[in-house]
């Protein structure tokens, strides 16, 4: 079961999917959008007349919150697009079979079809990091806070990736991984809030596990609590409940990606003992 | 070198495969025949480990595609009826890529690549992109793929389907090679008369059972019953004529005295045929040929199938 950079399905994807100009005029597109914010942001905000014409710490501290959103909604919404076809897309083109005839293991096709596709998203968010470095020129924000972010961006993307290897691995149609993978997205999203929000109602005040726990697996109220490490007081105030969110977090997306990647490696070949 | 004991295949209440017993030895070509949907694929699936049996049991090489999946796809090199391709990778990368998959050192591949691209005749096509090459050419990249390994046993499944008379023809001749590299190669096709030429022994399958298995030339006794013999002479077409009334077995005899040649049906066995021709040849006829006409594997197979299969 190793996973090095030696895996044929890993070195090949990170062939194909760089061979292809759509890959860097994407990351062009992305990173000028985002340039284009952060000078419009800057622009604005000297410009203003009671600024003084410089950015003051809470400003920059905003512009850092501003991006760390629009990052969190590039892995939400892209990691889906990338991974959810990772093997279903194999079988529309009928490259599978001759995959899974070869001497790799299931673990390696796996984990060669997850690293390749998140590779280009590293890609995205690590291209990003001297953008967000300009928030350190006006203060603010720490560098210790900017790595607790990129490593969770980092999880979050393993995660999510791995539900839509899952996914792909268990459905035959892409366009149905990808409605099944972005369903995920969205109850982690907006269903965990919502179920959050109903315990904590049905608590009455009272101390609520399930609140707490709904809330601290929400990636919103995560990038709100590193944001605003403050934040957190809020919830514990609400649930009654001082279980660290960053842990409970960490737990539940390592379970959710070692969970996923077991299932894709189970269900990648048929099991031929099993007679049906 | 293949064996399947029992083997059946269920989809629900439909049997795709029932039963099916076979033998295929070391070195030999064992073509299968059948018509669409007869059992042929899902055969292959099961020995390429792609298709769990609903019950019996295939082996290569002794290892049951039950019990050790992983040492039976070592062994074989598998070629499926419809196959993809990368499209943006180089035909060296490709099988770069599946020389990997199979554990080849790198040191190793790039010699490895060269052979196969040779055998397959596509060495001038070593820089073009996979999607670039014609359907012809993509069959034989997909053989080389095959052979990447080194396997003991070749599982093709319609290799020459949808291709030109010109692209059968290279790989007719490819096929000859492997059967002389001593590869045991279990192939199936709708070309009848291709797996006349390159096969030991040749299956029917009808219905996912398998309803013959012999060589060609049994095959094509078995359901023949009457052979249709053409006798080229030096003497008369009559004294021919009349001494193949003499003899057993033969019928329908019909005389064409400008031609030199009497043509008749012969019901013996092949024996048989042999004394006749031994007598002939003794007796002052001056035979100058005496020769069987060949019976398309075609009416062979759809006369064993009873007219049902579609080819």
């Amino acid at each position: 079961m190793k996973a090095n950079l030696s895996n044929p399905v890993l070195m090949k994807e990170i062939k194909l999917r760089f061979r292809s100009p759509k890959s860097f005029v994407g990351i062009l597109f992305y990173l000028a959008a985002m340039s284009l914010f952060v000078i419009g942001f800057i622009y604005l905000m000297t410009q203003d007349g009671s600024s003084g014409g410089y950015l003051d710490p809470g400003q920059s501290y905003l512009l850092f919150t501003m991006l760390t959103y629009i990052q969190l909604v590039l892995v939400l919404f892209i990691t889906p697009g990338l991974t959810a076809g990772a093997i279903s897309s194999e079988r529309e083109k009928q490259t599978l079979n001759m995959l899974l005839t070869t001497s790799q293991t299931s673990f390696q096709i796996i984990i060669g079809k997850l690293l390749s596709s998140i590779a280009f998203l590293v890609l995205m968010l690590v291209s990003s990091l001297p953008l967000y470095s300009i928030v350190f020129l006006y203060g603010g924000v720490s560098p210790k806070q900017l790595l607790q972010l990129l490593f969770y961006f980092l999880l979050t993307t393993v995660a999510i990736g791995s539900l839509g290897v899952m996914f792909s691995t268990l459905i035959r149609k892409t366009i149905i991984s990808m409605i099944a993978t972005y369903g995920s997205v969205l109850a982690l999203l907006a269903v965990t809030g919502f179920l959050s929000v109903f315990f904590a109602v049905l608590s009455q005040g009272g101390a609520s596990p399930a609140a707490h726990l709904f809330a601290a697996i929400n990636p919103a109220v995560l990038t709100a609590s590193l944001l605003a490490p403050d934040s957190g007081g809020f919830l514990h105030e609400v649930t009654n409940l001082r279980w660290p969110i960053w842990l409970i977090y960490l737990l539940f997306y390592l379970v959710v990606t070692a969970t996923s990647v077991f299932v894709s490696v189970k269900s990648l070949r048929v099991n031929m003992a099993r007679g049906k | 070198m293949i064996e399947t004991r029992n083997l059946t295949k269920s989809y629900g209440t439909f049997r795709a495969l029932h039963d099916l017993n076979l033998e295929v030895g070391e070195g030999r070509v064992f073509g299968f025949v059948g018509a669409n949907g007869a059992g042929k694929s899902t055969t292959f699936s099961i020995l390429a480990t792609l298709l769990p049996p609903s019950s019996g049991d295939a082996f290569v090489g002794g290892h049951s595609v039950r019990t050790s999946p992983a040492e039976v796809r070592r062994l074989i090199g598998y070629m499926p009826d419809f196959f993809g391709v990368y499209d943006q990778l180089k035909t060296e990368e490709y099988l770069d890529f599946y020389a990997a998959s199979y554990g080849i050192p790198a040191g190793e591949r790039t010699v490895l690549i060269g052979q196969l691209l040779d055998l397959v005749n596509l060495s001038e096509k070593r820089d073009a992109y996979v999607d670039s090459l014609s359907r012809g050419m993509k069959q034989r990249l997909c053989l080389a793929r095959s052979l990447i390994h080194d396997p003991k046993v070749l599982i093709l499944d319609e290799p020459a389907s949808g291709l030109d008379p010109r692209a059968r023809v290279e790989m007719r001749e490819i096929m000859k090679r492997l059967k002389d590299m001593d590869k045991t190669i279990l192939i199936s096709s709708h070309i009848l008369p291709e797996l006349a030429e390159m096969c030991d022994e040749i299956g029917v399958i009808d219905r996912g059972r398998l309803i013959a298995r012999q060589s060609v030339r049994e095959i094509q006794s078995m359901m023949k019953g009457d052979r249709t013999i053409t006798v080229k002479l030096n003497g008369l077409a009559r004294a021919a004529a009349g001494f193949l009334e003499e003899r057993p077995f033969v019928s329908a005899i019909r005389r064409d005295d400008a031609a030199g040649e009497v043509t008749f049906s012969f019901s013996g066995s092949q024996t048989d045929q042999e004394e006749l021709l031994a007598a002939a040849a003794a007796s002052p006829l001056g035979i100058r040929s005496f020769a069987e006409e060949e019976t398309d594997l075609e009416d062979v197979f759809l006369a064993l199938t009873k007219g049902d299969g579609a080819i």
